[in-house]
């Protein structure tokens, strides 16, 4: 006892994080921002989880076995796993949670990331049974998963939060209210302690977690906040000591000040303009669509209007991606005159001139950073071309309806984060059936291309499909890639263990605070 | 009295109806729907939501049951704030913006009443030209200048206060978003007073005072002041409801999690039961304020007294 009283009293490490808006919703199927996300991987945690290298590490499951030619997964659980109650938790929670997430009743946004899974199609579509999806407990600590076709991302794929389990007692007690204080009941490395509307959530260690021994942080208080600019002074003045962002206008400044503390990093993410390809005459003339694509001065862009806060893109696929080689166009690595060139030589064949210039509306939601790269793009195309670009700006819903509709718009602007490591989650957006491809986009060989992919075991050979396919696009140029997203974080130097990713991905149970 | 007070009490009530009515359909008038995004949704699952909030109805089924709601006083779920209910999210905010709020009209109050009287006392004095000046300032410099302002000087430069956050009952916290929230309102409350007193001052029952050798104190503080305060009185009415609803700007540079922001947010999310709340919330609140400034009248000046 005396012992114990001399000991020095630690502490309570408390790591504050900037995490942009106001999370949707803390229920892991029902969520679909990025900040909702983020707070989902420290509240439950799925069978699997992503390594700062990208790759899928063991989690909730200690191991996994593959067969069937890589058909079939089966997961075995680490023993001892408990909710944050105290309860224990078994396969069949896992299976329960994959089943929610597939049955259209739940309105899961990420419904159909486990479409490979046997009947998941079928079931989200209406036409088959949750119980007939083809996942199944083996006893208390087993999952086994059977695959349409070998999918060697699944386990990429149950690092999502969409995939997590859910307490269903708290789920048949509350219904879609039960994500909250008090009636959370999660299985991550942390609780939901409160929840304060656009205040903060605040999270606390979790001590029926599988590996609290290790977990450093006692709790984690995350803030949103939809001003990157507020949320930079409670960076500077001590009240966070991670920002979700940082404003693009002070990059220069935060680069020179606090370069340390400056985090930048390739991100799953694409900046991209759209052409309607149901509407006359971008959609007939893909050497317009190439001289429009030509001259525009990526680099530019990104140097004098991103800050440096983004990378160039000359491919649909960012790059990063696991066991993928990055293609692009083929006029990349040319010099900016020769593209120049071949730009006005297109856009003459094509039937425009000077007298007779091509009159287009370039869309973009209300937003001051795509104005000016609206702004910068249609300069690019009349100094070169003599286009005549109108910019239209609409609020983000107005915006969004259009473009989906096709009627009104011709050029649009759009962006698309991956949801997960691998090719397919950028490839399949510009499938003909696939309902984001705003651009309406349809070409079979490219989707035949696809559908080989997803059948093909050999992931080299995969691998040469999806570029095939990835080729294709970028001939055809449904969109105009400008540039990849970069995540861009100010991290404290107390705060150990943050590792820059891909996926942007920080489990607060790898985090800690330097002491002192 | 109390009779005057039913009937404006329930006059109120069409009114309230007629504003629901309106902003509901002129919501679901404006292009875009709540569950849009960036990431469409497949079809069937957008049919299962639209389902669960019965957006699937006809619009008159659906105002309907929005009344029938209303009438059990429900304000329905939120679109955009998952598992919460309308009336929970306001419920949840409204005492944040009304502390915020009534600590920034007791300092409009009181400073601003004070920079008029000091002002009026002598008209185009160096005291008056000086303080006309900062008050000008307060009215043309806008929130969003003058908050992250406020930041950068006793946030991060000085370090005396916090950046932003809410902690109920911590004054630290409340201080700077009360200033910025009280600036513009304190110089309108000080322009206001000067100019009704200046008129007040040269009415012929001031003179009458000043002929009878009353001293100047008086004058002002027991003759001036009561009609000088009706104008300010009346600005304060709907003023009042602005404040207690919160301001997007301080409450997103502050992160306060008040009101404010739910009006832009929840227009922009689409997010028709929260508009309606707030819309209604506000209604409401300018109805009862003005009640309000209409008692505040009949006490200063007893010709506006209901009959």
């Amino acid at each position: 006892m005396l012992a114990m009283l001399a000991l020095p009293v630690q502490a309570e490490q408390v790591l504050r994080i900037g995490n942009g808006p106001e999370p949707e919703s803390l229920d892991p199927q029902r969520m679909s921002s990025v900040s909702a996300l983020n707070i989902a991987r420290d509240l439950y945690e799925g069978l699997t989880r992503i390594g700062p290298d990208g790759r899928a590490l063991p989690a909730a499951a200690q191991g996994w076995q593959v067969g069937d030619g890589g058909r079939r997964y089966t997961f075995q659980l680490r023993p001892g796993l408990r909710w944050s109650n105290g309860e224990p938790l078994t396969a069949e929670d896992f299976a329960a949670g994959l089943r929610r997430l597939v049955d259209p009743r739940t309105g899961a946004p990420f419904a159909q990331l486990l479409s490979c899974i046997v009947n998941a199609q079928a079931i989200s579509e209406g036409r088959a049974r949750p119980e007939q999806l083809a996942v199944w407990a083996l006893g208390p600590s087993q999952v086994q998963i059977l695959l349409r076709a070998p999918t060697p991302y699944l386990p990429s794929l149950l690092a999502h939060p969409a995939s997590f389990p859910t307490y269903r007692p708290a789920l048949a007690r509350y219904g879609r209210e039960f994500a909250r204080p008090g009636r959370l009941v999660g299985n991550g490395a942390f609780r939901l302690d409160q929840w304060v509307v656009q205040g903060q959530i605040e999270l606390v260690r979790n001590p029926h977690y599988w590996d609290d021994d290790r977990t450093a942080l006692d709790r984690i208080r995350y803030v949103p906040s939809d001003d990157v600019a507020a949320e930079l002074k409670r960076y500077r003045a001590g009240e966070l000591d991670v920002t979700s962002e940082i404003p693009l206008v002070q990059a220069p400044q935060l680069r020179a000040r606090l370069g340390d503390e400056l985090h930048v990093a390739t991100y799953l993410g694409s900046y991209f303009y759209g052409f309607n390809m149901e509407r006359a005459p971008l959609a007939a003339q893909p050497g317009l669509r190439r001289a429009l694509a030509m001259v525009i001065d990526r680099e530019l862009i990104v140097a004098k209007v991103m800050n440096g806060l983004a990378r160039p893109a000359y491919g649909w696929v960012p790059p990063g991606v696991s066991g993928y080689a990055p293609q692009s166009v083929d006029w990349a690595a040319w010099p900016m005159a020769r593209r120049l060139a071949e730009a006005r030589r297109l856009y003459a064949a094509a039937g425009y001139t000077p007298a007779h210039p091509l009159r287009v509306e370039l869309r973009y939601n209300t937003h001051d950073d795509h104005k000016r790269i609206a702004t910068v793009v249609a300069a690019m195309w009349k100094q070169t071309l003599g286009v005549e670009a109108t910019l239209i700006h609409e609020e983000n819903k107005v915006f969004l309806a259009k473009r989906r509709l096709r009627r009104e718009t011709q050029i649009f602007r759009a962006a698309w984060i991956g949801d997960y490591d691998d090719t397919s989650s950028f490839l399949d957006v510009l499938a003909s059936d696939n309902g984001r491809n705003d651009t309406g986009w349809r070409d079979p060989q490219y989707d035949a291309l696809l559908a080989a992919a997803a059948t093909e075991a050999d992931p080299a050979r995969r691998a040469g499909l999806l570029a095939e396919a990835e080729r294709r696009a970028l001939d055809a140029l449904p969109v105009i890639p400008i540039y990849w997203y970069v995540s861009k974080h100010l991290v404290k130097p107390y705060v150990r263990g943050w590792r820059d990713n891909l996926l942007d991905y920080h489990y607060g149970k790898d985090l800690s605070l330097a002491p002192g | 009295m109390i009779a005057f007070a039913l009937r404006r009490l329930l006059s109120a009530v069409p009114t309230l109806f007629v504003l629901v009515t309106l902003a509901f359909f002129l919501m679901r008038a404006a292009p875009g729907g709540p569950f849009d995004g960036e990431r469409t949704l497949p079809p069937q699952i957008e049919a299962a939501l639209a389902a669960e909030y019965h957006l699937d109805e006809s619009l008159w089924r659906q105002y309907l049951r929005y009344l029938g709601g209303l009438a059990r006083g429900d304000l329905g779920p939120s679109f955009q704030y998952e598992g919460y209910r309308v009336g929970e999210l306001i419920a949840a905010a409204l005492p944040v913006s009304l502390s915020l709020g009534a600590g920034a009209l007791l300092l409009a109050l009181a400073l601003g009443g004070a920079i008029g009287i000091v002002c009026a006392q002598r008209p185009d004095g160096a005291v008056d030209r000086v303080l006309g000046a900062v008050v000008l300032l307060g009215v043309s410099v806008p929130n969003y200048v003058v908050a992250p302002l406020l930041v950068l000087l006793f946030a991060i430069g000085l370090g005396w206060l916090p950046a932003g956050g809410w902690r109920p009952g911590t004054l630290a916290d409340a201080l700077l978003p009360t200033i910025a929230l009280a600036l513009p309102q304190i110089a309108y409350v000080a322009r206001l007073l000067r100019a009704g007193l200046l008129d007040a001052l040269a009415a012929p029952y001031v003179r009458t005072a000043r002929a009878k050798g009353l001293p100047e104190r008086t004058i002002l503080f027991r003759h001036a002041l009561r009609p000088a305060l009706l104008p300010v009185i009346s600005h304060l009415g709907p003023a009042a409801a602005g404040l207690i609803t919160g301001s997007v700007v301080v409450e997103q540079v502050f992160n306060i999690p008040g009101l404010g922001r739910y009006f832009v947010q929840a227009a922009l999310n689409r997010d028709y039961t929260l508009v309606l709340g707030v819309v209604l919330l506000y209604g409401t609140l300018i109805v009862m304020l003005n009640f309000v400034v209409d008692l505040l009248y009949g006490a200063l000046d007893p010709r506006l007294r209901p009959a």
